[in-house]
């Protein structure tokens, strides 16, 4: 990997900068309806670089909570990323610990599906994607910021902006399908997802699930010659 | 107070991201484990998306007529055909578009 890793990273980053600019437009409007200033809005997307967090704090700021509980909240609505650092950590095995902690600082939703798939196919690196990830850090921030000044110009749900992140999570959801364990094991997460999500409030559902079909699955790899772990089709 | 807040926040949620990249890429892990993170990153995708598709409202309950599930299904075709990122969030987005002009 001599290769200069600015251009593939960015290039590889630019469908998750499609979906984030409308979400962070839309964030901007509703942090400056809330009374946070561009400065606040900038500093927010810049450290904490979370999407659905950011939004939830910022509504919770609006309706009068205190920082105790926008903080705790934002803690359990961002420990998915442990599960997803913990799975990228499989691939990144022994790389220097000062760029792993660059690295970790954009590890999202969006961001560790395509670092994940691609370094595990092989023609990827920390390089690319840390510019991967700070490609899309700067968009998410620009399009927040953004949003904050001239999102009100931009009418809500037009041009089918409210599907991009869903349809975004569909394709990086195709691009696991590497062997038939792993399908089964996304259909018992689907599946138990959706019962969690009806059965307890707020966003624990997405860890409980995760956790839970990952652990079939791997009991269901381990018993059944079928499915025997780690074999692809 | 609200910069303050906006730090805290950036802590708590960047720990979570940094401890098992800081730790566990220098540990040979036990096979289970591995076999385990393996089966995360389709689960963690699978668990943000499914409930998007099949449960609204305030108090969440379940909703299979939402435009967001029918339109997934050719989404889904095309993102399989094609493995396209940028591409399916294009044709997503069109067709959600679509059909809230055609309901």
């Amino acid at each position: 990997m001599v290769q200069n890793p600015i251009l593939p990273g960015v290039k590889a980053a630019w469908p998750i900068c499609l979906g984030y600019i409308p979400i962070g437009l839309a964030f901007g409007v509703l942090a400056q309806k809330a009374g946070m200033t561009w400065f606040q809005i900038s500093l927010m997307s810049s450290i904490v670089f979370a999407g659905s967090s950011q939004f939830i704090a910022v509504s919770m700021l609006a309706s009068g909570s205190g920082a105790l509980a926008v903080i705790m909240t934002t803690f359990f609505v961002n420990l998915r990323h442990l599960l997803m650092s913990s799975s990228l950590a499989t691939l990144l095995h022994n790389e220097h610990r000062g760029k792993l902690s660059v690295f970790a600082y954009g590890v999202t939703d969006e961001s560790f599906a395509i670092n994940y798939t691609r370094l595990l196919a092989g023609d990827w690196d920390l390089n690319r994607s840390l510019v991967l990830n700070h490609t899309a850090n700067a968009c998410w921030i620009l399009s927040t910021v953004a949003g904050g000044f001239f999102g009100h110009l931009v009418p809500a749900h037009s041009l089918g902006i409210d599907y991009a992140l869903i349809a975004m999570f569909i394709c990086l959801l195709v691009f696991q399908f590497t062997s038939r364990l792993i399908v089964l094991t996304a259909m018992i997460a689907g599946m138990l997802s959706v019962a969690l999500a009806l059965w307890i409030p707020g966003n624990s559902y997405i860890v409980l699930a995760s956790v839970i079909a990952a652990s079939i699955g791997m009991g269901i790899g381990r018993l059944s010659p079928t499915f025997h772990a780690g074999k692809g089709d | 107070m609200v910069v303050f807040i906006i730090v805290a926040m950036g802590i708590v949620t960047y720990i979570p991201r940094w401890l098992p990249l800081f730790i566990l890429t220098k540990y040979t892990l036990p096979g289970w484990f591995k076999e385990w993170l393996a089966l995360i990153p389709a689960s963690v995708l699978s668990a943000l998306l499914l409930p998007a598709l099949v449960t609204g409202g305030d108090a969440r309950h379940l909703d299979i007529m939402r435009s967001e599930l029918w339109v997934a299904v050719p989404t889904f075709v095309f993102a399989l055909a094609t493995k396209s990122l940028g591409g399916t969030v294009v044709v997503g987005m069109v067709l959600f578009w679509l059909s809230g002009k055609l309901i």
